[in-house]
């Protein structure tokens, strides 16, 4: 749906993803995303630390799995989902490194990330996409089903499993640190 | 003495929440229109592209064009020969809140406490400001504010001789930290002068004005389109993936301060920044 006006290629992937597609993909490079990919953002974040810490299995398998930093708007009647897009990924930075280390390879959210987690992606072969945010009545379009599978209390926090076609992503952090939070805007920048 | 019922002022919150989540206003898509033709990056056109065709989809369903539906922010201008009968005017605010974010499947998005971190379930309590002014109008905006760019919003006490060069660099500063957690591109609140309080205020209510209109205040035109340009500059681009709109508009409102300050707010609007006004 964005690969219009731009000439470089569309990575079609399928999750789950492999640790070579991982491993292919560069800083800049367009991906449409399909498959099952699992929301959780702030609260979620911290439960599944609290988890992990005591030694408890996360509420789904992490390999080769995407985590969306989402909390989409309630679903009208008739509709899968509501609005749905990415929030701000740096808020899950304390989080994430030890996620990442218990195999969490695939994030997609907005926004630049702490050193550490650059590091824990460059040491652990993983990838942060970065999804438009606030374009989330079109992104909805792309969520075939959602259903809730863990923290429900947590009411647009809880953990959703989305069943996605086409999602349209950028890959903002590659597996060797590049960043195009840095690069992209470095290419505009006028002194 | 002009009287107002209540209940009349919760169906209007309730309608605005609603109109505000789903409806972009026009100022701002017709800003998204200029800015598509003068954006030099592909990857920034076609962002914004995306964002019109979100804002069309939104309007055409009636679906919040973004998932964060905010809290949900209150300006209420009243006349001082008006009076409400019936429910206290607060209570009267927050049960529209409540009405328009189910009815309209608009997320919930408010904690009880901000250690204890309990959904409120109905995106309540709302955030009021009341402003007295002469006269029986009485008129309603109501402006859901996403956190991805409240978050990145600053506030900061310069000293008289920083000026407004010393305004100009923490504007710029601000902006330049915000980067794409803010949704470029943005518009920027700015309240300069009054106390601390006073400043913040100003910068959220400098978000309402048309995107596209001239400041009142002929002083402050060259200041908000300079400002602007240099913002501009930075390279932060539409989704902050890079390019040359990284905001679409500076909207600065001044108060009368103390002699030895210059207190200084920047609110960042995303590009969904919205509100919807109404009257009784």
């Amino acid at each position: 749906m964005q690969n219009k006006s731009n000439n470089s290629a569309i990575h079609k992937l399928h999750t789950p993803i492999s640790d070579e597609a991982i491993l292919s993909l560069k800083t800049g490079d367009m991906v449409s995303l399909s498959g099952i990919i699992y929301t959780a953002r702030d609260a979620a974040h911290a439960r599944l630390v609290e988890m992990a810490s005591r030694g408890e299995a996360m509420p789904f398998e992490f390999k080769g799995q995407a985590v969306f930093y989402a909390g989409p708007a309630p679903a009208k009647p008739g509709k899968q989902i509501g609005s749905v897009g990415p929030t701000t990924g740096g808020r899950m930075d304390t989080y994430s490194p030890y996620l990442i280390e218990r195999g969490l390879k695939i994030m997609i959210g907005k926004g630049g990330r702490s050193v550490d987690v650059v590091d824990a992606i460059k040491q652990h072969g993983g990838i942060y996409f970065a999804a438009t945010g606030g374009i989330a009545a079109l992104m909805a379009r792309c969520v075939e089903s959602s259903e809730v599978i863990a923290f429900d209390e947590l009411g647009p926090e809880a953990i959703r499993k989305l069943r996605v076609v086409e999602l349209p992503v950028i890959v903002a952090i590659d597996h060797q640190g590049n960043n195009i939070y840095e690069t992209g805007p470095k290419e505009y920048l006028e002194q | 003495m002009r009287k107002i019922e209540a209940h009349r002022i919760t169906d209007l919150v309730e309608q605005l929440c609603i109109e505000a989540c789903c409806v972009i206003p026009v100022d701002l898509e017709n800003g998204f229109k200029s800015c598509l033709q003068q954006e030099r990056s592909p990857r920034g056109k076609q962002v914004l592209t995306t964002m019109l065709e979100n804002a069309r989809i939104a309007r055409d369903e009636r679906v919040p064009m973004c998932q964060d539906t905010g809290m949900t922010v209150i300006f209420v201008t009243m006349g001082q020969d008006v009076h409400v009968t019936g429910d206290f005017i607060e209570d009267a605010i927050n049960k529209g809140v409540r009405q328009g974010y189910v009815k309209g499947y608009l997320r919930k998005s408010v904690v009880s406490d901000p250690f204890r971190r309990e959904n409120t379930g109905d995106n309540t309590p709302a955030v009021i400001h009341y402003e007295m002014v002469p006269g029986d109008v009485f008129k309603v905006t109501v402006s859901p504010k996403g956190f991805g760019s409240e978050n990145k919003s600053a506030l900061r006490m310069l000293t008289p001789s920083e000026g407004i060069e010393g305004v100009k660099r923490f504007v710029i500063d601000t902006v330049s930290a915000a980067g794409a957690s803010a949704c470029p591109p943005i518009i920027v609140g700015v309240g300069i002068g009054g106390t601390m309080e006073r400043a913040a205020y100003l910068s959220k209510k400098a978000l309402l004005r048309p995107v596209g209109s001239d400041n009142d205040d002929e002083s402050l035109v060259t200041f908000e389109k300079e400002t602007l340009i240099d913002i501009n500059k930075l390279g932060i681009g539409p989704a902050g993936l890079g390019g040359n709109t990284t905001a679409l508009a500076v909207h600065v409102i001044t108060y009368a301060t103390h002699i030895a300050g210059l207190p200084v707010a920047v609110n960042i609007g995303c590009h969904a920044t919205r509100h919807a006004s109404g009257e009784l």
